[in-house]
């Protein structure tokens, strides 16, 4: 299967059952707004080395905000529900509690859900209190330039992680170029995140290493140097592959940004677009490249 | 479809209509909606020799007429369905009900929503004394739903409420919020003297400014964030500025004869 002169690899992304929690940070301004959510998003690439995976959805206008002020969407996965409630307060409370002016607001609908607010409420010591407002419990912690709303519990629903694609190009200028078109068109996607730099990886890894304590290592077949010494997956002319990995609240979200994204990032110098998978072994979805709508 | 109660005959004094709720005439006939009975005084009724019923209630009730404020305790306990009323109603109207929701195209007089718990009043007039409140030795006052009046209040708004939300478009008289536990009373006019005596915590919340009792100490000028939520939750039925929206407001702790730890948050512009 081709998109222009790029082929796609009949192969599947290997993805993973995870749980999703949705934020909506808000803030006098944008730019509060976002260094709350850069600060909650940082160091949430994969839950191997983070504990969770965390990404920008979307920026808000007021119009979309409970609060009216601008805000944005953040989405965080994790393995299991206990990992999202425990990474939330952790993160809520280091990274949005901390920044000035933000208020935070759970995003999503559900019967699941895990206590924030209402463990970050301690933090003030006493002074703190809540309103009831239609059913929502918004706990109001005083800090130094007012309070901090925050609201008691964040749903969190069943979510697919690891979606992914690779995108192997003749240079890395086309293959950066490539993935920055991806990701672009992959932000008009609801419902995910690239928890990655630039939502772009590198640093693709496998299952497993030659030492004993490390659980993944460097995906050694994609690696341009080691083409010589390894049974490379790479074509004889690709010097550069760049990874896109999503997490998303579905399958279905996940699927229409791998497509939107392998659409984008078909252009001239990248010779394959393929997938990263782990035979089918270990993921609970596998994601047929050939079955997108592409 | 709802069932229509309209008043045929005016009642020489209060009825006390404790039976008129939405799960009571539920699925009943007319005739059997007829012969349910209201107290006259100390003498028992029937709903037919004050109102002519017609149709079959889904669980909403419809009632009609010039004289309803002579009728006491509508919706009383109720948990479920509707109920609007078009006139003007009588005292304890949705007394210690639990859910459901109470529309009056008019007025209320003393008494809306007295320990209730849950569900939702509206009023479109004005409404008396004791809004929300504490029964006369009780000690603890609505504890949770909301009352929206579009008009005025009297006194004693709030007195020993524990939760929910009391909102008034117009004025409120004096002692709104009375020895309050906790809640939120939202005053988009003036407030009355004496506003917050004894209160715990809670919040009392007014467009306007006000004066204070001693017992009360401004902590600051902000602009707290929770307020744009209720705000704009009360955008849906009232007619608010945007500079409310925006603006700050002066936060005052009280009641200091007592925990201290309510707070009275006047618009400061």
């Amino acid at each position: 299967m081709k998109i222009r002169s790029t082929e796609i690899v009949g192969t599947f992304a290997e993805a993973f059952k995870m749980w999703g929690a949705r934020v909506i940070v808000t803030a006098a301004t944008k730019q509060w707004g976002l260094a709350a959510a850069q600060s909650m998003t940082g160091f949430a690439t994969s839950v191997i080395g983070c504990k969770c995976e965390a990404g920008i959805e979307s920026i808000l206008s007021p119009d979309q905000t409970p609060d009216r002020r601008p805000g944005v969407s953040i989405l965080l996965f994790a393995m299991d529900k206990a990992s999202v409630g425990k990474r939330l307060l952790e993160r809520i409370g280091q990274c949005v509690m901390t920044c000035p002016t933000t208020a935070c607001f759970n995003g999503l609908d559900g019967e699941e859900i895990v206590q924030v607010g209402s463990q970050l409420r301690y933090f003030g010591d006493g002074f703190q209190g809540s309103k009831k407002l239609a059913q929502r419990r918004f706990w109001r912690i005083p800090v130094m330039d007012g309070e901090f709303t925050v609201e008691e519990s964040f749903a969190v629903q069943q979510a697919v992680g690891g979606g992914n694609f690779i995108i192997l190009g003749t240079d890395e200028k086309k293959t950066l170029a490539a993935a920055g078109a991806a990701t672009r068109a992959m932000g008009t996607v609801k419902d995910i995140i690239l928890p990655f730099p630039n939502g772009v990886v590198r640093s693709g890894s496998k299952v497993g290493s030659r030492y004993k304590t490390l659980p993944a290592s460097t995906n050694d077949a994609y690696c341009p140097t080691l083409k010589a010494v390894v049974d490379s997956s790479l074509p004889a002319d690709v010097n550069c592959a760049l990874e896109i990995v999503i997490d998303g609240l579905t399958e279905t979200a996940v699927k229409q940004a791998m497509a939107a994204g392998i659409q984008a990032a078909a252009k001239p110098g990248i010779r394959q677009i393929t997938a990263g998978n782990y035979g089918g072994n270990l993921g609970q979805y596998k994601i047929n490249l050939h079955e997108l709508n592409l | 479809m709802p069932i229509l109660l309209k008043q045929i005959a005016t009642p020489d004094v209060p009825l006390e209509a404790d039976n008129i709720t939405p799960a009571r005439l539920a699925g009943q006939t007319p005739a059997s909606v007829e012969k349910l009975t209201v107290m006259h005084g100390s003498e028992a009724r029937y709903i037919g020799d004050f109102f002519s019923v017609t149709g079959q209630s889904d669980e909403v009730v419809n009632m009609q007429g010039d004289h309803l404020g002579r009728v006491k305790l509508i919706g009383a306990g109720m948990s479920r369905g509707t109920i609007q009323v078009e006139g003007d109603v009588g005292e304890h109207l949705g007394a210690a009900m639990s859910g459901g929701e109470i529309r009056v195209i008019g007025n209320a007089t003393d008494w809306v929503g007295p320990e209730m718990s849950g569900g939702r009043i509206e009023i479109h007039g004005n409404a008396g004394h004791m809004v929300g409140s504490a029964y006369r030795g009780a000690t603890m006052g609505m504890a949770g739903g909301e009352i929206i009046i579009h008009g005025n209040v009297r006194n004693e708004t709030g007195n020993a409420m524990r939760n929910g939300l009391i909102a008034v478009a117009g004025n409120s008289g004096d002692f709104t919020g009375v020895n309050m536990l906790s809640g939120s009373i939202f005053v988009l006019g003036e407030l009355g003297i004496r506003t917050g005596a004894g209160m715990k915590r809670g919040t009392i919340a007014s467009l306007r400014d006000a004066q204070l009792l001693p017992t009360f100490s401004y902590s600051c000028t902000y602009r707290p964030g929770y307020m744009m939520l209720y705000l704009l939750h009360l955008m849906d039925v009232f007619a608010i500025g945007e500079e409310y929206l925006q603006g700050s407001y002066k936060r005052y702790c009280g009641d200091s004869v007592e925990m201290n730890r309510g707070e009275i948050l006047l618009y400061a512009g």
